[in-house]
């Protein structure tokens, strides 16, 4: 049971970039760090603990927590690395949520980063599979999720061009945001026409590979005044983890009970029992959602309640996910315009922050008071954060 | 020193990490694997419990947390659960020279699906539910990919 409420108190990235040679990994982490110790009015004296994560074999370089330290703050203090795949940045919310929520610490760091532009995101992400079951047979991320896109698509006829329109409105939505790494006004036709990486998932469907890093100051409600901007609470956290081979998040879902995608809708069922939430779709003012392709932004919404199992296409389509629309989701245009792995997760957390404090500029939500970040990977895991504006009546976990 | 940058690019370092490694089956793995090159056969493991036949064999049942030791013999025919048809070529990782499709294959007697490679296919072939086949490799040697691909049925519908 956590002892204290949290909340975010700062907010730090770089701007998103396909390659950022000009500065180290070391040093790309350091500019997060500093935005966002900057942004919360304190100095590394006064960081209680860090915890930062990526994935090691992106870089190609283990001890991330120790080779960083220049850059992270982290000298002689306490810190601790977690990667979980694509949920790292997540993962890293949460675990910095746990070390204030515990009572045993005031002011947490959570770092979170990566440099795809230094490895072969293909070729390095082979090392996540089972090397008996799936390595001789399977390379890369793109074909496991493009399973996914077909078997959705069998299930609920969901069409190629329903997933464009969530490329094309995360996209939009990016030419808001001057961190976003793409900044193209795509449309659906576009998306269409761009080549097929793996069937039914296109060039247009697909995230990027991204240089970037996103820092955040989590603080123990004892603390929270002496921040300049208004704390940013988290509500709760949940988390499902399903995986041992490829065909297992989806397909043999016989294991966990028959359900749809378990890892999503069982993380989903225990943090909106939390916190309340009933009716997604009006009860949340934005949801930024880690959607590495856009069919994804289709299935998901069905796991995440925000319309019945086959009615992705149809929110979509409706606008109501659209900036302006009555939930708008990734309004800083997602995952599909900026995929710095490790710091995707975090990204979503850190967005959030910013729209429930009022400071996300032309893609502002008008009084967001509630919202929603997920994390997936890892891979089909699920973590999930709620965060609002009113400081929760007690700590919930 | 204001202007040095103007006329240098950024050092770049080449590097390649090649670490060998030797992972062990274990003893599940081993008699599954050993079955397939030797036999041809395909085998499962069921949970006490649950009853799920897994393929590929688990020892635990990772729910139930029993361990698995009903050996199950799979048929060498199943359904396709999902599919993607490859269209970039990757020289060190793609399996095959393209066209070939990942599927995911669920044996006759599995109740898990598991990932295979899919070839000898025309377009449009392939469906959510078709029944698919292995083709197994002459020369075979206790991995995985002693099976080649799997096909569609031909003349079963
Ligand atoms: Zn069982």
């Amino acid at each position: 049971m956590a002892k204290k409420r949290v909340a975010v108190t700062g907010v730090g990235m770089t701007k998103q970039r396909s390659s950022r040679p000009d500065v180290t990994g070391i040093e790309l982490i350091n500019e997060a760090v500093r935005a966002a110790l900057d942004d919360a009015g304190i100095t590394r004296k006064d960081v209680d603990a860090i915890v930062i994560g990526n994935m090691d074999h992106f870089e190609g370089i283990n001890y991330v927590d120790t080779w960083s330290v220049d850059g992270n703050g982290a000298l002689m203090k306490p810190i601790m690395k977690v990667c979980t795949g694509g949920t790292t940045g997540t993962t890293v919310a949460m675990a910095a949520y746990y070390h204030v929520a515990s009572g045993l610490f005031d002011k947490v760091l959570a770092i979170a980063w990566e440099k795809n532009s230094e490895s072969d995101t293909t070729g390095a992400i082979i090392t996540a599979f089972d090397p008996f079951w799936d390595r001789p047979c399977f390379a890369g991320a793109v074909a496991g999720l493009a399973l996914e896109a077909t078997q959705y698509m069998a299930e609920t006829g969901a069409t190629e061009e329903d997933a464009a329109y969530v490329a094309v409105r995360d996209r939009k939505h990016a030419l808001l945001n001057p961190y976003a790494h793409l900044h193209i006004n795509l449309t659906i036709e576009m998306v269409m026409e761009s080549p097929y990486l793996s069937w039914p998932v296109k060039m247009g469907d697909m995230c990027p590979r991204t240089d970037g890093a996103c820092a955040l100051i989590f603080a123990s409600e004892d603390v929270v005044d002496e921040f300049p901007h208004r704390p940013a609470w988290i509500l709760a956290v949940a988390d499902r983890h399903l995986w041992a081979y490829t065909s297992d998040p989806y397909v043999n879902q016989k294991m966990v009970g028959g359900t749809w995608f378990p890892a999503m809708e069982k993380a989903t069922e225990e943090i909106y029992s939390k916190v309340g939430i009933t009716d997604p779709l009006n009860q949340f003012d934005l949801a930024e959602l880690y959607l590495p392709y856009s069919f994804a932004g289709l299935r998901y919404m069905e796991s995440l309640g925000f319309c019945d199992r086959g009615g992705g296409p149809e929110l979509v389509r409706s606008g109501a996910t659209d900036l302006g629309g009555k939930c708008p989701v990734n309004p800083s245009g997602g995952v599909l315009s900026s995929n710095a792995i490790g710091a995707t997760g975090l990204l979503r957390v850190a967005e959030c922050a910013l729209q429930l404090q009022g400071r996300a500029g032309e893609r502002q939500v008008p009084n967001a008071r509630l919202a929603l970040a997920t994390g997936f990977g890892g891979c089909f895991w699920s973590d999930e954060l709620i965060l609002g504006v009113d400081k929760p009546e007690k700590p919930r976990g | 020193m204001e202007n040095w940058r103007e006329n240098q690019e950024i050092i770049v370092m080449e590097g390649r990490i090649k670490v060998p490694y030797t992972w062990a089956a274990g003893e599940v793995g081993t008699r599954y694997l050993e079955t397939l090159r030797d036999q041809r056969k395909f085998m499962g493991t069921r949970c006490p419990r649950c009853e799920i036949v897994y393929h590929p064999p688990r020892r635990n049942c990772p729910d139930c947390f029993e361990e698995c030791e009903d050996w199950v013999e799979l048929g060498s025919q199943g359904e396709l659960q999902s599919y993607t048809v490859v269209r970039r070529h990757h020289p060190q990782l793609s399996p095959l020279p393209l066209p070939f499709a990942y599927g995911i294959i669920k044996l006759d007697g599995a109740d898990t699906g598991f990932l295979h490679i899919l070839s000898d296919f025309q377009e449009g072939e392939l469906a959510v539910g078709s029944r698919v086949e292995a083709v197994f490799a002459e020369e075979r040697e206790g991995n995985i990919r002693d099976v080649l691909f799997f096909r569609p049925v031909k003349g079963v519908d």
